[in-house]
């Protein structure tokens, strides 16, 4: 078969499986688009800016655990995806970015739309390619797909030159099966002995907590993780990254831990002898401060990257490895194992682990006449019985949503937790809703966020994916608002929303449906009917209570022992407990 | 500590850039960089001379291994090694330094390696340590400019670093 360069992209694509591109054209791609035109195996979505191109096939990735694809020009093309390359770094997405560039003739000389588009990710890719030959083009991408989604999966960006893709040389096309990379082993074999020494560990633990995040979403280890959890009996407590992995709603989860994680999980953590780190990286936001990090805990780490490892804690036996035949490993032992923990100390810990619980940390005022944030979250997990896929922005939205909605299944809960990337949570709803068209998909998001990507209500309407936006409307970028009252004597320096646009109005602009719900009686009306329009596009603007906060919180600087509870009036919380 | 870590790298573009950008990004100190092909063209081999506490340089081996195009590395520092640099210097004479100058040279077992009426290129290599003494023993009037390698190093014995 002889095939251009922009046929060749193209076929790599199809032989890759690939469902879904989703991209912008412009003048390096033109080739590209061309080959694109005479098929039909590939479908291309296209976007409104290409920074949702990313975070929509970013979070394809995420619900299906496939790369996702984009395809954007050279120039501004390229720079307006680099925020979503960026967001699916920092949380190890698999997306394989091609970006168009300047013919080779004219690489390095200023030419129309030309960014150093490999030098200006390189910092934010686990890999970038610049194709200088059209021969290279097959064993590229295939090396692009390889590298994205092995190991710790990440971005990788392939730049094509425009004459690389001229359709009038053709070359014989084959994709190769594999490709040998002699400088990448993405999958370490994890040593046995250090397992055998962590069972042993695990084993005479009297305070254990599993403390599990991403990587196992992204090992897909959650089935592992589950037995692991029930065979041992322990708490187990999730990062923002991990939710879902195991169940929210069974009695071993303690829930979210760090900033905005629960009391339960946080002293847990900090009274802990034994942690069981599972795909977790001891960000900042989930550790405090690191002097006062779990201090009598010995700490065991499973991970696949091994400078994941002892990065900011030092932990106290690594296992390098994914974490599914990991634990599948460790489950053998412990059920060989002559030695189980004490009962006795299990069930102490528990009752403490209750105490802690007992405080109901989450809980928030339910009498007032304003509509809660909390409880909007709480009404869309009831009607969609905790089953839909929810994306979110970033802010305190992000939070509520993920403290009240309990995800039971991983890959559910589709959010930017490294970068934080307001913007995110439309596009990334598209394209759960283009992989899940079955499926109920929610976007759980902020005035102010969702300002950011709200062109693409105009790709929700061409691609026909309806799904529902729940705006908790606070008129604030409530974040910010947030540490500005911590931190700084409540300035709100340019934390509020002025000009807020009437959305319903927006909504109805771009030909979807618009929904406003003002008062707390009209709240579970107005959602049912939403849900209820199954072909339509939603977007329910809730006017919530602009004071709220998010609860607990620990203020920057410190540790878990550290909490800021909500003391609403006559309910004081028994510090003692900690 | 000081550490000497060696590097082999795919022979590619872009790949130096990717270890200075790994460096400049994650705010690691480098002393020196030295990289040149191997004798297999398809491989370079680069010297990265640096400091930091042990948990920093661990951090650097293990991002530097994450590194796509880096093949292997090692950190000569901690094993028995040998380590040379080289230096060139520019160096003003006249009619009495001339002697003088010379004699310095061959103290040091450097090469005078370019003449002329005023002025000698001096060839030296050896440790760092050695160059700065040598620089040290110069009149630092009569140093036109210098130029130096870095350290390049590789350990003692039979085992390598290759493939
Ligand atoms: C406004 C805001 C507030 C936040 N507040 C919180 C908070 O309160 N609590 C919280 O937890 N987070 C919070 N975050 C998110 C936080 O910034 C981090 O993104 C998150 O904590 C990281 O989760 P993680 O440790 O699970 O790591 P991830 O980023 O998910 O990384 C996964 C880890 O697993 C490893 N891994 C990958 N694949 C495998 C495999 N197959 N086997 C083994 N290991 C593997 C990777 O090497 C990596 O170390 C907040 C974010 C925002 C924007
Ligand atoms: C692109 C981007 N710019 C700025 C920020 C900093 N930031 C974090 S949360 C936030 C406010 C979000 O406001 P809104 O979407 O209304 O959510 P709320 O906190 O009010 O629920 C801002 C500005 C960010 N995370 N991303
Ligand atoms: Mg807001």
């Amino acid at each position: 078969m002889e095939l251009s360069g922009g046929q060749i992209v193209v076929q790599c694509l199809k032989d890759e499986g690939v469902e879904f591109l989703f991209g912008y054209p412009g003048g390096a791609v033109l080739h590209l688009y061309d080959a694109i035109f005479h098929q039909e195996d590939v479908k291309h979505i296209l976007v409104r800016h290409e920074q949702a191109a990313t975070h929509a096939a970013d979070a394809y990735a995420r619900a299906t655990g496939k790369a996702g694809v984009v395809l954007v020009t050279s120039g501004p093309g390229a720079t307006n995806a680099v925020t979503g390359i960026a967001t699916a770094y920092l949380d190890s997405i698999p997306m394989v970015v091609i970006s168009g560039q300047v013919p080779t003739a004219v690489i390095g000389s200023d030419a129309f739309q030309e960014v150093d588009m490999v030098g200006i990710t390189r910092p934010c890719v686990k890999h970038n390619f610049l194709v200088k030959d059209v021969n290279d083009i097959a064993e590229t991408m295939k090396k692009a797909f390889h590298v994205a989604t092995t190991g710790r999966p990440g971005p990788v960006v392939v730049d094509i030159p425009k004459d690389i893709t001229d359709p009038n040389i053709k070359i014989p096309y084959i994709y190769p099966d594999a490709v040998v990379m002699r400088s990448y082993n993405p999958e370490p074999q994890a040593d046995p002995e250090k397992i055998k020494e962590a069972v042993d560990l695990i084993l005479t633990a009297k305070r254990p907590v599993i403390y599990s995040g991403g990587g196992v979403v992204l090992g897909e280890g959650s089935a592992e993780l589950i037995e692991f959890t029930q065979l041992l009996g322990f708490p187990i407590t999730q990062t923002l990254m991990g939710l879902g992995a195991y169940p929210a709603t069974d009695k071993q989860s303690i829930g979210m831990l760090g900033m905005h994680g629960t009391y339960e999980s946080n002293l847990s953590m900090h009274e802990s002898d034994v942690i069981i780190a599972i795909g977790v990286r001891f960000d900042d936001r989930v550790t405090g401060k690191l002097a006062e990090f779990c201090p009598n805990a010995k700490i065991i780490h499973i991970d696949i990257d091994p400078a994941s490892i002892s990065k900011t804690v030092k932990v106290d036996i690594a296992i390098v490895g994914s974490v599914k035949p990991v634990l599948t490993a460790m489950l053998q032992l412990i059920k060989a194992h002559p030695e189980k923990n004490s009962a006795d100390d299990l069930a102490h810990w528990w009752s403490r682990i209750e105490q802690w619980r007992s405080v109901n940390c989450l809980e928030f005022d339910r009498t007032t006449d304003q509509i809660k944030p909390q409880a909007v979250v709480e009404e869309v997990y009831r009607i969609t019985k905790g089953n839909a896929y929810v994306t979110s922005d970033v802010g305190q939205h992000q939070m509520y949503a993920a403290q009240f909605y309990h995800f039971d299944k991983p890959r559910r809960w589709i959010n930017s937790g490294g970068l934080g990337t307001m913007g995110f949570g439309l596009p990334a709803a598209i394209g759960v809703k283009l992989a899940f068209p079955d499926q109920e998909v929610v976007c759980i998001t902020g005035e102010a966020s969702i300002q950011m990507c709200i062109q693409e209500l105009a790709t929700a309407l061409q691609y026909e994916t309806p799904v529902k936006i729940i705006n908790l409307n606070n008129r604030y970028m409530g974040m910010v608002r947030q540490w500005q009252e911590f931190s700084y004597e409540s300035r709100y320096s340019h934390s509020y929303m002025d000009a807020i646009p009437d959305f319903v109005k927006l909504a109805e602009a771009y030909g979807h449906v618009g929904i406003r719900v003002e008062r707390p009686e009209d709240l579970n009306d107005a959602l049912e009917k939403a849900f209820a329009l199954k072909d339509r596009t939603v977007f329910v603007d809730v006017l919530t209570d602009r004071t709220e906060n998010v609860y607990p919180m620990i203020e920057s600087g410190k540790g878990h022992q550290d909490m800021t509870l909500r003391i609403a009036p006559g309910t004081p919380v028994d510090r003692e407990l900690a | 500590m000081r550490h000497i870590i060696s590097i082999l790298i795919e022979n590619e573009a872009g790949a130096l850039s990717r270890v200075a950008g790994l460096f400049s990004a994650r705010g690691y100190n480098i002393e020196s960089l030295t990289v040149a092909p191997t004798e297999d063209e398809t491989l370079s081999r680069m010297t990265v001379v640096t400091r930091g506490s042990e948990e920093v340089i661990e951090q650097i081996t293990k991002q530097l291994n994450k590194l796509i195009d880096v093949v292997k590395l090692i950190d000569l520092a901690i094993i028995p090694h040998v380590e040379r640099e080289l230096m060139l210097v520019k160096v003003a004479i006249n009619l009495e330094s001339r002697e003088e100058t010379k004699r310095l040279v061959d103290i040091f077992r450097g090469k005078i390696i370019d003449v002329t009426s005023n002025s000698y290129v001096v060839e030296m290599t050896g440790s760092s340590d050695k160059l700065d003494a040598f620089i040290a023993a110069l009149d630092t009037k009569c140093i036109i400019e210098t130029v130096r390698s870095g350290p390049t190093s590789m350990s003692r014995g039979v085992n390598g670093l290759h493939l």
